[in-house]
């Protein structure tokens, strides 16, 4: 398998063309949106919220592929799991699910959506940000 | 009479040691020489030789080869001068690239001659560089900020509205590109200075992507200042040229302050150096200025009028072929009315997503805003894929292009 067919292989094209839980949530318990100057993409999540646990969760965004897939496949990991789990969820466990080798600029397309989603957890329900995400805030203008 | 000089672009390459090395296993085609382009070997030869025979640092030592040092650095400044048609080399000031040129101009000018009801005019395809020192300058005069629009069809600046705009406020410069970095426009500067002279506004002009490509004339064009960069015309990175009338250059204060741009100082006062030390602080970018000596001799020798019509007949082959790709929506003017470059959109796919495809293709292009986001709203777009070329582009490069564009789409499909 060539390099291109490895990076844009058929999943990750898929949750591009067909995103998965992508929309507005009207109503949202909490929402967040981030951007990646750099490349222009952007993601906004939001979520629903039953106790604790993740009861729904949506996005809409625009952006390059690996972004918009990666935010797409992550909507499918967290929702009915709880904001605390989902804080402390490993960027390795999304990397792994995207399964494709990315250069330094496009890792932070793929963890676009994913600091996204700890910033709107950490506004919802005041679980940390971990110390790594703190730097690649400030790159991904979340707010 | 003499023949038009043609320029052999398969016989440039070799000058260019950066195309010996294969790209993901393919030949190197480089179509981002608008960002910066590849340096040939004369250039980086003359640097080396100067580094290992004449260097010193400048304008102090009296020994043999301080002087060597500077007559380099100096004679640099002549070529430079010569390139620009500028009337004397006091007027050449060398800066670190165009960014530095153009917030000398816009700090060192600026807030001494700019105040409320003033009108600063810049135009929407301004690369930032040109743009945001003014919009933070004018901010804190309190001047006026207007954009000349772009016409997104033409990808031309629309000027049947000029005089309207300048009634926002008293007109006291004009900030404009002679080559948009996006859409390849060039700008009719000479018209535009001509009318910004009328209302006697001081005219502005970003020849970052001009001077790679066409002969730039300060008097001919009539503006009253004019910055260019080394790293987009086969010179190195780290330095470029500021010109600026005298009078205006004599006129303004100095922009950075330290060693060599000083006549005298006291603990009470300081007085300046001439032009263009004035505006030299510190020890300047020498082997780069020995550089774009070595660049601007190399250019020359080429002739802008044979790279001109290189860029023209490349653009001539290109524009069909892309515009004749379904989903390809192509920005900017016709040929003959742009420099070689161009800017396109993809439908559906994202321009990272097409420059990484390319990327494997041994294509090398551009994706991004292109430091032009106020033109990218205008365009509609968040960024553009960006192709552009230079002496060394050949025309089967373009075919490559095309064919990597084709497996985008088929990629995306």
């Amino acid at each position: 398998m060539s390099e291109l067919d490895s990076l844009y292989r058929e999943v990750i094209l898929d949750h591009y063309k067909n995103p998965r839980g992508h929309g507005v949530i009207e109503g949202a318990d909490v929402e967040a949106e981030g951007m990646n100057p750099l490349c222009g993409d952007e993601v906004s999540i939001f979520v629903s919220f039953d106790g604790d646990r993740i009861d729904d969760v949506k996005f809409r965004g625009r952006g390059c592929a690996i972004s918009q897939a990666a935010t797409s496949m992550l909507m499918e990991m967290v929702r009915g799991r709880t904001a605390q789990e989902v804080a402390a969820l490993d960027r390795e466990e999304l990397l792994e699910e995207v399964g494709i080798p990315l250069t330094p600029i496009r890792l932070k397309c793929a963890l676009l959506g994913l600091g996204v989603l700890k910033l709107a957890l950490h506004k919802g329900k005041g679980t940390p940000l971990p110390d790594e995400w703190a730097g690649l805030a400030e790159d991904l203008e979340l707010k | 009479m003499t023949a038009e000089r043609k320029l052999d672009a398969r016989k440039m390459r070799a000058d260019f040691p950066i195309f010996e090395q294969l790209i993901h296993g393919k030949p190197l085609a480089y179509l981002d020489s608008a960002a910066s382009s590849q340096k040939p070997r004369q250039v980086l030869d003359a640097m080396t030789e100067f580094y290992e025979t004449s260097y010193a640092n400048i304008h102090r030592g009296v020994y043999d080869l301080g002087e060597r040092a500077t007559e380099a650095y100096e004679g640099a400044r002549e070529k430079a001068r010569g390139f620009l048609n500028a009337e004397t080399t006091r007027e050449v000031v060398f800066t670190r690239n165009v960014t530095s040129a153009l917030n000398l101009v816009a700090y060192a000018w600026g807030l001494d001659n700019l105040g409320p009801g003033d009108l600063v005019l810049v135009t929407e395809m301004e690369h930032h560089s040109n743009f945001v020192p003014w919009q933070f300058i004018a901010r804190r005069t309190g001047a006026e900020l207007a954009a000349i629009p772009v016409d997104v069809g033409s990808g031309e600046l629309m000027l049947d509205d000029l005089d309207a705009v300048a009634e926002r406020g008293r007109l006291k410069v004009l900030a404009v590109t002679y080559v948009s970095n996006s859409l390849g426009t060039v700008n009719p500067v000479e018209r535009l200075a001509a009318w910004a002279h009328e209302r006697d506004a001081v005219v502005v002009v970003d020849a970052a992507q001009a001077a790679p490509h066409r002969t730039v004339d300060v008097q001919a064009l009539g503006c009253d200042f004019l910055g260019f960069t080394g790293h987009k015309m086969c010179g190195p990175t780290g330095v470029g040229v500021l010109w600026g009338r005298r009078e205006l250059l004599e006129s303004m204060s100095p922009f950075e302050l330290g060693g060599h741009m000083i006549r005298k100082v006291t603990l009470e006062e300081t007085t300046w150096n001439e032009l263009p030390h004035k505006f030299e602080a510190g020890t300047a970018p020498i082997a780069e200025a020995v550089g774009l000596g070595a660049a601007i001799d190399y250019i020359g020798e080429i002739g802008l009028d044979a790279v001109e019509r290189h860029e023209r007949e490349l653009l001539e082959y290109a524009l069909p072929r892309l515009e004749e790709i379904p989903g390809i929506r192509l920005f900017g003017p016709s040929a003959d009315r742009r420099a070689g470059i161009v800017s396109f959109e993809v439908e559906g796919v994202h321009p990272h997503d097409v420059a990484q495809i390319l990327d494997w293709e041994g294509v090398a292009v551009r994706a991004g805003h292109h430091c032009n986001q106020p033109l990218m709203s205008r365009l509609g777009v968040p960024a553009t894929t960006r192709a552009s070329f230079y002496v060394y582009t050949l025309a089967e490069e373009i075919d490559r292009l095309v064919e990597g564009l084709h497996k985008v789409q088929r990629t995306f499909a």
